[in-house]
């Protein structure tokens, strides 16, 4: 468990992180946290030429307010968004998935963006990101972009990142008033990654569940969104029934834990539950 | 004098927890050669070239060798127990030479100056594998023209061993109640948190090996029978232990190869696992298919049970591999009483890694199927699993008794254990919580599990391991000597790699010679040190080692008597021994303490005749009969029906292991012991695919348990003494892995039995159980023509 040899740079500022990206060219990694991406260097599933380590960069680790939105920086642990005041009262359900991710070692150390780079559908925020219809900041020496979450995760472990990119924050927007929100993550031990997992915000509306947004952890090679299932409640249909929509154009994957047939019906048996919870809030 | 029974905390865990101590991969003497294996990535192939060349001109590196290079010198990894005449065994070479027989099976090592540089320059290694079939299957490779694991035995059959007592093919012809059962004990990883590591130290012709080992005296042993160093030109040292389950119960061929590379190279040589190459390559566990028939009377007296066995023992047979499932032979009957019991255990080879001794080994599985049994057959009668247990167990008043599986077990009282268990488990209240539920139709049923168990420990008398055909014995050893300041050095042979031994050996030696708890230290696991032991395995240490030492600490003070009485111009019955004082009885201020003894046996100016100087003993310790720990086990579980998935409520551990020694030590062992068996239950398995990889490499595939996944658990004790040694112990180390899986198992099973649901194959996952429901109609509970009932996938809630 040793990783292969790599060159590596630990830039002082942002701009020479984008230095380091362009002249380390297609083979540099960007190391945060560590948490998802030190296991894969030292089993050699990665081996980059070069590892930027972004640990000096402190401007990237504050959460400030941004109008209609907050912006998160890309460095923030999970840790600190958990006890940001402005994430706390504006983003609830992005706390409560970060409340589930892995363990409190692992909490400390991992980063809100590296869990979103990564693009691993099996982690817990990439859903959430993509049911708060969040934006990703990318900044690279030819500019900054900003890229829905939608749009972010392209494949199994692929971001939308250009290989000069970095991701310097996440704006998520201000949800407003009334919203309930819950996420639902089945696992079988408490440090083990999400079966399947629901991200979900639900607006009361007359006593009944009116605007929704539902995205599913770990149900395809990137992160779903459930638009069937938030337009059948729009339409007025009752939890259980659009809940059995959860599964639809999914692609969900068989391995160890569980088969694809298991997760289809869990992705219908978690959703009813996620939105029933998120909507006694 | 109330040392024994005293809640201390363990004095080893300062150093231990903290890391601050002497494990092996702690240990890097000047100019230490980091070694690393390249490891077959295919289950079964021929070797048919292993180029070195090129990983031998990389940086940093020393030597290369395959397995062909290392074919005159490295011998056959040991197997001690042959367990029948014609059992087959094949040659088991450290490195592999011609034939890979599991992936991970060494190929070749690198020898480099840093472990960073031998790492590296194992992508050099070029090797050429000329695939052969797979065996995965343990059925499938008994039929007739399946695929071999040795090709040169002509079948995948290691033995087949066979016990028979009374007539069970009369016991079940014509019983009124069959229950026949298969029941699969999974593949385990016995996941000890420090990995193995190995440093092998030359000095001239003489070598010290350190490693992570649970048998340091076996090992030495062993290692000078397969490479010729004379075993008095090797000293093996197991310094702090981080765990080891039984998988330290092993002689690797890490173990071997790290003394013939330091012979080779004249150069202190260390390798350390990874966690992933653990998983791979440290011994399995379990791995059986049972075929089990239990047959009894219609008012469930049991008539006798028949098993029939098939055991993996991967692709060779190491130490132990072919006797594990046999310790379980005896204990198919558990605590009742049967009149006819057979069983017949086939070990099997696949291309798999071998398996041996883990936690309770062969004891788990028996106890598992019978207690599954139980429930089944009170399932079947329509009997309170409780009632039909007590219909069949032996009273207390039975004792000594004869088991129809051939054991006496000398003590017990199944009674009292279950009667409190029963009461801390609030039986009554959660059986009427289980109705309510069960009427209301709640998604979330609740289950109740029992297990009623009792285990053979302190392994073990040597005649009966003799009759067994081990290839050792089974007594122990210790010595004390009470230095001349009065301070006591005690030795012993056990190898705790975790167990407190430190701390309860010396509990016992400061009661028996009344000296203080601090003044005893205890020193173990170095063959120069502790000159003969059988070392720690089967919960045979305090039950076989701690009473060696009891012995040795009665002659002790047996020798000191003489001393005290010449000193004191008194004859030795008139003398008394309290409170580490010898005193003349009637003349309490005439005395000697035993420090001034051990002073004045120092000096030896003035001893009686026949006294040799210094105060010290030896002692051996040959039980008799093993020891019977047991006790009663009820767990609590709610299935949630929609989803599959299972929480623990709730546990009770009431366990009976004999006079206590330290309560805290006790504790903590239930409390490991649980969560070990839990997780066979509900969360571990070692999964190899169809072409013999193993899919479960790393812990986030193979799931073991912490504190956040399991429920709180309720302990108590009874303590009914052994009747067989001095002290009365038992042994605790496996009892809560032993009670814990056919407990947690038959609750889930108990929880789905209204829907029709009579098993569900173990790790119960999620899945299963949510298989098991699928796979069943819902007779009791669900409304005809109804959809959405309970048994119905994505039913209300």
């Amino acid at each position: 468990m040793i990783p292969a040899s790599f060159d590596y740079v630990r830039p002082e500022s942002v701009d020479e992180a984008l230095e380091a990206l362009t002249d380390a060219g297609e083979d540099a990694k960007i190391i945060a946290g560590g948490q998802s991406l030190m296991p894969l260097l030292r089993m050699r599933l990665a081996m980059p030429d070069t590892l930027i380590d972004l640990d000096r960069l402190d401007s990237l680790r504050d959460v400030r307010d941004d109008g209609d939105a907050i912006v998160i920086g890309a460095l923030a642990t999970h840790h600190r968004v958990l006890r940001d005041p402005l994430v706390r009262a504006h983003a609830p359900l992005l706390v409560r998935a970060t409340a589930k991710v892995a363990d409190p070692a692992v909490r400390h150390r991992g980063t809100f963006g590296g869990a979103l780079a990564h693009a691993d559908p099996a982690s817990d925020l990439p859903a959430v990101a993509v049911a708060l219809d969040a934006e990703l900041l990318a900044r690279s020496a030819r500019g900054e972009r900003r890229i829905p979450a939608a749009d972010f995760f392209v494949d199994w472990m692929t971001s939308a990142l250009e290989p000069d990119e970095l991701l310097t924050g996440i704006r998520v927007p201000k949800p407003g008033e009334g919203w309930g929100v819950h996420y639902e993550k089945f696992h079988r031990t408490a440090q083990a990654w999400a079966i399947v997992g629901v991200a979900c915000a639900v607006r009361r509306d007359d006593g009944r569940v009116g605007d929704a947004r539902v995205a599913l952890t770990n149900m395809g090679p990137v992160p779903v969104r459930c638009r069937a299932v938030e337009e059948a409640l729009a339409g007025g249909a009752a939890i259980r029934d659009a809940a059995e929509l959860a599964a639809e154009g999914t692609e969900p994957p068989s391995d160890l834990d569980g088969s694809a047939e298991y997760r289809t019906h869990l992705a219908a048996v978690l959703t009813a539950r996620a939105l029933a919870a998120a909507a006694a809030v | 004098m109330t040392e024994v029974g005293s809640p201390r905390l363990r004095s080893e865990d300062a150093r231990l927890v903290t890391g601050r101590t002497r494990w092996t991969d702690n240990m890097t003497p000047a100019g230490t050669l980091h070694v690393a294996y390249l490891r077959s990535p295919i289950a079964h192939a021929r070797i048919t070239r292993v180029d070195t060349e090129p990983a031998k001109g990389r940086p940093g590196v020393v030597a290369v060798l395959s397995g062909a290079d290392l074919a005159d010198e490295q011998g056959s990894l040991p197997c001690a127990w042959v367990v029948t005449e014609d059992m087959r065994l094949p040659e088991h070479p450290p490195m592999a030479v011609d034939e890979v027989r599991y992936v991970g099976e060494p190929v070749a090592c690198v020898v480099a100056r840093d472990p960073y540089a031998a790492v590296d320059a194992l992508e050099e290694i070029d090797v050429d594998y000329e695939p052969l079939p797979a065996v995965v299957d343990m059925e499938a490779a008994l039929e007739e023209g399946a695929d071999l694991v040795h090709e040169g035995l002509g079948t995948n059959s290691s033995y087949t061993w066979v016990f028979e007592n009374g007539d069970v093919d009369a016991a079940l012809r014509d019983a009124p109640v069959l229950i026949e059962r298969r029941y699969v004990q999974q593949r385990l990883i016995p996941t000890a948190m420090e990995p193995r590591s190995v440093l092998c130290v030359p000095e001239g012709d003489e070598f010290t090996l350190y490693s992570s080992t649970q048998i340091p005296h076996i090992l030495r042993l062993m290692l000078a029978t397969v490479t010729g160093v004379p075993e008095h030109r090797l000293r093996v040292v197991a310094p702090d232990v981080g765990g080891g389950f039984g998988s330290k119960l092993q002689v690797y061929g890490e173990e071997v190869i790290a003394l013939l590379l330091a012979r080779r190279l004249g150069r202190p040589v260390k390798w350390t696992e990874s966690r992933s190459e653990g998983n791979m390559t440290v011994h399995h566990g379990r791995d059986q298919i049972q075929r089990l028939t239990l047959a009894a009377e219609r008012d469930g007296r049991l008539r006798g049970i028949k098993v029939e066995l098939l055991a993996d023992m991967g692709a060779y047979l190491m130490l132990v591999t072919p006797g594990i499932p046999l310790l379980g032979a005896f204990m198919y009957s558990g605590v009742y009483k049967m009149d006819a019991y057979s069983l017949t255990c086939t070990g099997v080879f696949t291309t798999k890694m071998p398996t041996d001794a883990y936690r309770g080994a062969g004891r788990p599985e028996a106890t598992f199927a019978i207690e599954r049994l139980m429930d089944e057959l009170a399932a079947e009668l329509d009997l309170d699993p409780v009632e039909v247990r007590r219909r069949n167990w032996i009273r207390h008043e039975e004792f000594p008794y004869d088991t129809v599986a051939g054991l006496t077990y000398d003590s017990g009282d199944y009674e009292s254990a279950t009667e409190r268990a029963l009461e801390l488990f609030a039986y009554d209240k959660l059986r009427a919580e289980q109705a309510d539920r069960r009427e209301r139709r709640d998604p979330v049923q609740l289950g109740i599990g029992v297990s009623v168990f009792t285990e053979m420990c302190g392994l073990a008398p040597s005649r009966v391991l003799g009759s067994l055909s081990y290839g050792a014995g089974g007594w122990e050893h210790a010595s004390v000597r009470v230095l001349p300041s009065g301070k006591v050095e005690v030795v012993t042979g056990t190898s705790p790699h975790g167990q407190g031994h430190e701390t309860a050996w010396a509990q016992i030696t400061a009661d028996r010679l009344g000296v203080p708890f601090e003044d005893v230290r205890v020193l173990h696991g170095d063959t120069a040190v502790s000159h003969k032991g059988m070392d720690t395995y089967g919960s045979r240490s305090l039950a076989v080692g701690g009473v060696a030492l009891y012995s040795a600490c009665e002659k002790v003070v047996d020798k000191a008597r003489k001393v005290a009485a010449h000193l004191l111009e008194a004859s030795e019955q008139d003398l008394e021994f309290s409170g580490g004082r010898f005193s003349v009885r009637g003349v309490e201020q005439e005395g000697r303490t035993i420090q001034e003894v051990a002073t004045a046996a120092f000096a030896a100016h003035d001893l009686p005749d026949g006294v040799e100087p210094s105060l010290d003993s030896d002692a051996t310790f040959d039980p008799e009969n093993f020891s019977f720990p047991h006790g009663t086990h009820l767990c609590a579980a709610e299935v949630d029906t929609e989803t599959g998935m299972v929480r623990l409520r709730s546990y009770v551990a009431l366990d009976d292991v004999g006079k206590v020694v330290n309560p805290v030590i006790v504790e903590g062992q239930v409390h490991g012991g649980l969560a070990q068996g839990i997780a066979q239950a509900l969360f571990e398995e070692a999964v190899y695919d169809a072409e013999g990889n193993l899919t479960t490499t790393t812990m986030a595939d193979y799931l073991i348990p912490t504190a956040a996944d399991l429920p709180e658990f309720v302990t108590e004790r009874t303590e009914t003494p052994a009747t067989t040694n001095p002290l009365g112990v038992k042994g605790v180390g496996e009892a809560g892995t032993i009670a814990s899986t056919p407990a947690v198992v038959n609750a889930i099973v108990d929880a789905l039995r209204p829907y029709g649901v009579r098993d569900v194959p173990m790790p119960c996952t999620p899945e299963r159980v949510w298989r098991a429901l699928r796979d069943e109609s819902p007779p009791d509970l669900a409304e005809p023509g109804a959809g959405g009932g309970l048994g119905s996938a994505g039913g209300a809630r």
